[in-house]
C-alpha cells in the first residue's frame, strides 16, 4: 500500500495552523491591535535590531506581527470554511437536482453555471463589495453566493453516475420518496467528491479574500487579514520586506496544506486513481 | 519460393519481465530460424509469450523486460548487442511489423498518406512526390482501388479489412526482407481473414521477403505456413515443416492442438473434438522439466528433468520423452 | 459540423443576454443608485436631480431596455468619472489587457508543455515527482505576493525591469509571469495525464514499428493527440487571465481592464463598470464557443463526419 504522505503532511500542517487559530488568545504575546508608535517597524528577532519581545517584529503602527499572525489564521479559516460551506451547499443541491432529474432541471442548472462561469468572479466582488461596503461577513457572503459553480458541476456528474447504481433503482421501487433516496443513497456515495471539492473551494476562497482585501476591498483595517496585512506593508517594502513575507509565506503554507489535505483525502477516498 | 539464404537467425532467446509479484519468464530459451521466401508460423494459445517473442525481435519490449540471446542475427548482422540507433534505423525498413488490431494502430489524426509516406522518407530520405508514388504503388499492390485518393483520407474513413491491407502496404513501403505478422487477420471478419492472408501469401511469393506469422489457429497454419513452431509457456515444444507437423505430430500439445480442430474429411460427424485439460502454469518463478506435463496424458516421472531435443533427418524437432517409450505414428 | 455550430452559438447568444442582465442589476445592489452617486450628505433636490438624469425613475424594464439596445448598437454610455465616452476609454485598455493576458497564457504553456511531457515519459521517476512538485508549490502561492516578489528581485535588487507602466514590452514581462504562471499546474497535469494515455496507444507502438525517431513519435504523434483538451482549456483559461488580471494590473499600474475596472469602481463609475464586466463576460462566452469549435475541429472524425 502506497504510504499517502500528501494526506499526513497536508492534514498535519493543517490541523496545526487550525490549532493556532482556536488557541490565539493563548499563544500570542500580545495584543494584536494595540498600537506602538514608538516601536515602529521592529525587525524579526534574526535581524541585529529584532529582540524576542516582538519575534516577528512589528508593522507600521508598532503592532506586534506575530500576534496579527496568529489571529490572521483565524480571518483566512473561518472565510475558507464558511465560504465552502455557503456555496456548497448552494452547488451541491443544484448539482444533485441536475444529475438525479435531468431534462429541464439539469438544462437549466447547467445553463446557470455557464452563466456564472462567464461571470468575471473578481470584479463582480469588488464591485458588489464596493456598493455595500466591505467587512467580513459581506466578504463571505458575496464569495458564498459566487462561488458554488464547481461543486455543481461535479456533483451533477457524480449523481448522475450514482444514479443509474442499481441500489437506487430498488430504492425506488421499495417506494422511498425522492428526498429519502437522495440524502440516504445519493449522498453519501458522492460524499467523497464533496470533500475533495469543498477543501479547494476553501483554499480558493482564502486566496480570494486576500485578493480583495489586499485591494481594499475586502476585510477592513484593523482587522489582521494577511491580505490586508500585505497591502498595508507595500509602501515599506523596501526596506522591511518581511512585513509583507511573513503573512505571504503565511498564505502560501495554509494554501500548501489545504492542497496537500485535499489531494490525500482524494487519494484516500477514490482507491485505484493516481494523480 | 523458399530459398537457402538464413534471415533471420536466433538461438537460445530468453525474455524475462519484472513484476511487483516476481519474474514473469515470457519466453523460454528458444530458437527460430527464417529463411528468405519462407513463412514461419509460431502457433500458441493465449499468453504462450507468442507475441512478446515478436516484440523482442523488433526490439519493441517494455522498459520492463530484459532479452538475452546466444546469437541474434539479422541478414548476417549481430543484433543482440546493436546499438539503439542501429534498431531503429533497421525498423520499418529492413524488418517490420504488422499487428493484430488494426482499428486503432493507426494514428486518427494524420491521413493515411502522410502515416505510409513518413518512415519512407526519413529512412530513405525520399523527397515526397517519391514517397507518395511509391505509397500509391503499394496501396494498389494489397488491393486498394482508388489508390491517390485514399491518401488524403484518415483513418477513420477506412472499413477494418481496408485499414489492414494499409498497415500492410505501410510495413512494406521500404521494402523490407522480413515481416512480422502479429495475428494480422485474428480481428477481422471471416470472409476478410481469407483475403488478408492470402494477400499476404501472395506479396510473399512476388517479393521474395521472409515472413514470421503469429497465430493460435490452426486453419490459419494450414493455410499459409512453410513451416511451423509450436509453442507453449515459453517454450518452443515442437518445430518443422508444416506439412510434417499436421501429418505426424510428435509432441502431446501438438496432437491436442489437432485434435481440437474439425478437419473435413477426417473428422467423425457427430463424434467428439479434442480437448486439453487444465490450465497453462504460471510463468513466474523457474520450471523444472517438461511445462506440459501437468496437462499430459502421458506424463512421467522423467518429465520434471530437462527434455532433451530430438529431431528426424528431415528437420522436425520437438521436446518430449513419450516416443522413447512409446513408438506412436500419426496420432490422425 | 454546421449544425454544432449554430446550436452552440444560439446557447452562447442566450448567456450573453443573462449575463448582460446581471451587469446591469450589478447597479441596483446599494440599494438606490441615485444615492450612491450623488453621495452621502447630498441634499434631496440634488438626490432627485441625479435620478432624472440618469432615468432612474422609470421602471427597471425600461431602463435595461435602454441600456441594451444602446450597448448593442455601440453606445456605451458616458463615464460619469472619466468624463468621457466609455467606449474610447475601454478600447486602448481592452489591447493592453488583451496582450498581457495572451502572454501570460503562453508564459504559462511555455513551461507546462516540456514539464508535462517530461513527467509523462519519465513517469513516477524523480523527474516527475519534481514536476508535480513545482506544480503544487505553484499554486500555493498567491499571485499579488508573487508579484510583490518578483518586484524586489527584478527591479529593486538587480534593477533589470521597470515596476510600474505599460510603455514597452519589459513592462509586461514581470505581470505576466505573475498571472500566468498560476495557471501552469493545470496544463501541466493535463498534458502529463493525456500524454501517459496517448503514449500507451497501438498507435504509438506502430510509430516506433516504423523506426521513426523519437523525437518524431513523441511529438508528432503522441502530443498531437494529448494536446487536444489543453486547446480547450486554453481558451477557458484566456477567459479568467482576462477576468483576473485586476490585482496584477494594480500592483504593476499596468494601463489595462483591469486597472480601469479598479478605478471605476473605487469611484462608483457604474457606466463604467457595467460595460466591462459585460464585456468580459462576452470575450468569455466567445472564447468558449471558439474553444469547442476548435475541439471539433481538431478531432477529424467530427470535423470530416
Amino acid at each position: 500500500m502506497k504510504k499517502n504522505t500528501a494526506l499526513y503532511v497536508g492534514c498535519g500542517l493543517l490541523l496545526f495552523i487550525v490549532f493556532c487559530a482556536i488557541f490565539a488568545p493563548l499563544i500570542s504575546p500580545h495584543d494584536p491591535y494595540v498600537q506602538d508608535l514608538t516601536n515602529r517597524t521592529v525587525p524579526p528577532f534574526w535581524y541585529e535590531k529584532g529582540s524576542w519581545v516582538h519575534p516577528l517584529g512589528t508593522d507600521q503602527l508598532g503592532r506586534d506581527y506575530l500576534s496579527r499572525l496568529i489571529y490572521g489564521a483565524r480571518i483566512s479559516l473561518l472565510i475558507g470554511l464558511s465560504v465552502a460551506v455557503i456555496s456548497g451547499l448552494i452547488g451541491t443541491t443544484m448539482g444533485m437536482l441536475a444529475g438525479y432529474f435531468g431534462g429541464r432541471i439539469d438544462m437549466i442548472v447547467s445553463f446557470m453555471v455557464t452563466t456564472r462561469l462567464s461571470l468575471p468572479v473578481i470584479l463582480v466582488a469588488l464591485a458588489t463589495v464596493a456598493l455595500v461596503g466591505g467587512s467580513l461577513w459581506v466578504v463571505i457572503m458575496v464569495l458564498g453566493l459566487l462561488k458554488w459553480d464547481r461543486f455543481a458541476v461535479v456533483m451533477r456528474s457524480a449523481t448522475q453516475q450514482v444514479r443509474s447504481m442499481e441500489y437506487v433503482s430498488a430504492a425506488q421501487s421499495a417506494g422511498a420518496s425522492t428526498l429519502r433516496i437522495m440524502l440516504t443513497e445519493v449522498l453519501p456515495n458522492v460524499l467523497p467528491h464533496l470533500i475533495v471539492i469543498a477543501t479547494l473551494e476553501a483554499a480558493s476562497a482564502i486566496l480570494l479574500e486576500a485578493a480583495l482585501s489586499f485591494l481594499g476591498l475586502g476585510v477592513q483595517p484593523p482587522l489582521p487579514s494577511w491580505g490586508l496585512m500585505i497591502s498595508e506593508a507595500k509602501s515599506y517594502m523596501f526596506f522591511s520586506f518581511w512585513l509583507i513575507a511573513i503573512p505571504g509565506t503565511a498564505l502560501a503554507l495554509l494554501i500548501f496544506s489545504i492542497n496537500l489535505a485535499g489531494d490525500g483525502l482524494h487519494q484516500l477516498l477514490t482507491p485505484g486513481e493516481r494523480a | 519460393m523458399v530459398t537457402d539464404e538464413i534471415v533471420l537467425d536466433v538461438k537460445n532467446l530468453t525474455v524475462d519481465i519484472s513484476t511487483p509479484r516476481g519474474t514473469l519468464h515470457v519466453v523460454r530459451d528458444i530458437s527460430l530460424q527464417v529463411k528468405r521466401g519462407e513463412t514461419l508460423c509460431i502457433v500458441g494459445e493465449s499468453g504462450c509469450g507468442k507475441s512478446i517473442t515478436s516484440l523482442s525481435l523488433m526490439g519493441l519490449l517494455p522498459k520492463t523486460a530484459t532479452r538475452s540471446s546466444h546469437v541474434f542475427e539479422f541478414l548476417g548482422e549481430d543484433l543482440s548487442r546493436a546499438s539503439k540507433s542501429r534498431i531503429n534505423d533497421l525498423r520499418g525498413n529492413r524488418m517490420a511489423m504488422i499487428f493484430q488490431e488494426p482499428m486503432t494502430a493507426l494514428n486518427p489524426a494524420y491521413t493515411i498518406g502522410d502515416q505510409l509516406t513518413e518512415h519512407y522518407r526519413h529512412h530513405l530520405k525520399a523527397s515526397a512526390q517519391d514517397a507518395r508514388l511509391r505509397a500509391v504503388e503499394l496501396l494498389e499492390k494489397v488491393g486498394i482501388a482508388s489508390a491517390a485518393e485514399r491518401l488524403g483520407q484518415y483513418p477513420h474513413q477506412l472499413s477494418g479489412g481496408l485499414r489492414q491491407r494499409v498497415m500492410i502496404a505501410m510495413a512494406l513501403m521500404c521494402g523490407p526482407e522480413l515481416l512480422i505478422a502479429d495475428e494480422p487477420s485474428t480481428a477481422l471478419d471471416v470472409t476478410i481473414q481469407a483475403q488478408i492472408l492470402r494477400l499476404l501469401a501472395d506479396l510473399q511469393e512476388e517479393l521474395g521477403i521472409a515472413m514470421v506469422l503469429i497465430t493460435h489457429d490452426l486453419g490459419v497454419v494450414a493455410r499459409i505456413a512453410d513451416r511451423v513452431a509450436v509453442m507453449y509457456a515459453g517454450q518452443i515444444v515442437e518445430e518443422g515443416t508444416a506439412e510434417a507437423i499436421f501429418a505426424a505430430p510428435q509432441h502431446p500439445y501438438t496432437r491436442g492442438l489437432i485434435s481440437c480442430i474439425p478437419i473435413p474429411g477426417k473428422t467423425v460427424p457427430g463424434g467428439k473434438l479434442g480437448t486439453i485439460p487444465g490450465v497453462v502454469p504460471s510463468l513466474i518463478g523457474e520450471m523444472k522439466g517438461c511445462a506440459f506435463q501437468d496437462r499430459c496424458e502421458y506424463a512421467q516421472a522423467r518429465c520434471s528433468e530437462t527434455i532433451p531435443l530430438h529431431q528426424t533427418s528431415q528437420g522436425q524437432q520437438w521436446r518430449c520423452i513419450m516416443n522413447e517409450t512409446h513408438q506412436s505414428g500419426a496420432a490422425q | 459540423m454546421l449544425a454544432y455550430i449554430t446550436k452552440r452559438l444560439g446557447l452562447a447568444v442566450l448567456v450573453a443576454l443573462t449575463v448582460s442582465i446581471l451587469a446591469f442589476m450589478l447597479l441596483y445592489l446599494s440599494g438606490d443608485p441615485a444615492l450612491a452617486i450623488a453621495g452621502e450628505g447630498a441634499r434631496q433636490v440634488d438626490i432627485d436631480m441625479v435620478r432624472k438624469t440618469y432615468g432612474f425613475d422609470q421602471p427597471i424594464i425600461v431602463q435595461f431596455g435602454n441600456w441594451l439596445l444602446k450597448v448593442v448598437q455601440g453606445d456605451l454610455g458616458q463615464s460619469i468619472y472619466f468624463k468621457t465616452e466609455v467606449g474610447t476609454l475601454i478600447f486602448t485598455k481592452l489591447q493592453t489587457t488583451m496582450l498581457l493576458a495572451v502572454y501570460s497564457l503562453a508564459f504559462a504553456l511555455i513551461i507546462s508543455v516540456p514539464l508535462g511531457v517530461l513527467a509523462a515519459i519519465y513517469k513516477n521517476s524523480w523527474i516527475d515527482r519534481l514536476c508535480l512538485g513545482v506544480a503544487v508549490v505553484g499554486q500555493a502561492m498567491p499571485n499579488f505576493f508573487f508579484a510583490l516578489i518578483l518586484i524586489m528581485l527584478f527591479s529593486i535588487t538587480w534593477r533589470m525591469l521597470p515596476v510600474s507602466g505599460s510603455g514597452t514590452w519589459q513592462h509586461f514581462v514581470m505581470p505576466s509571469i505573475a498571472l500566468g504562471y498560476y495557471a501552469a499546474p493545470a496544463f501541466m497535469r493535463l498534458i502529463r495525464a493525456g500524454m501517459i494515455e496517448v503514449l500507451s496507444a497501438d498507435y504509438i507502438r506502430t510509430a516506433r514499428a516504423k523506426g521513426l525517431p523519437t523525437s518524431s513519435v513523441v511529438f508528432k504523434h503522441a502530443l498531437r493527440n494529448a494536446i487536444v483538451p489543453v486547446v480547450a482549456l486554453a481558451a477557458v483559461q484566456l477567459g479568467f487571465l482576462l477576468g483576473g488580471s485586476v490585482v496584477i494590473e494594480t500592483i504593476f499600474a499596468l494601463d489595462g481592464l483591469g486597472y480601469l475596472a479598479y478605478q471605476s469602481i473605487i469611484q462608483k463609475d457604474f457606466p463604467v463598470t457595467q460595460v466591462i464586466v459585460l464585456l468580459l463576460s462576452v470575450i468569455y462566452i466567445l472564447l468558449t464557443l471558439a474553444s469547442d469549435v476548435a475541439n471539433a475541429w481538431l478531432d477529424p472524425r467530427i470535423r470530416v463526419a
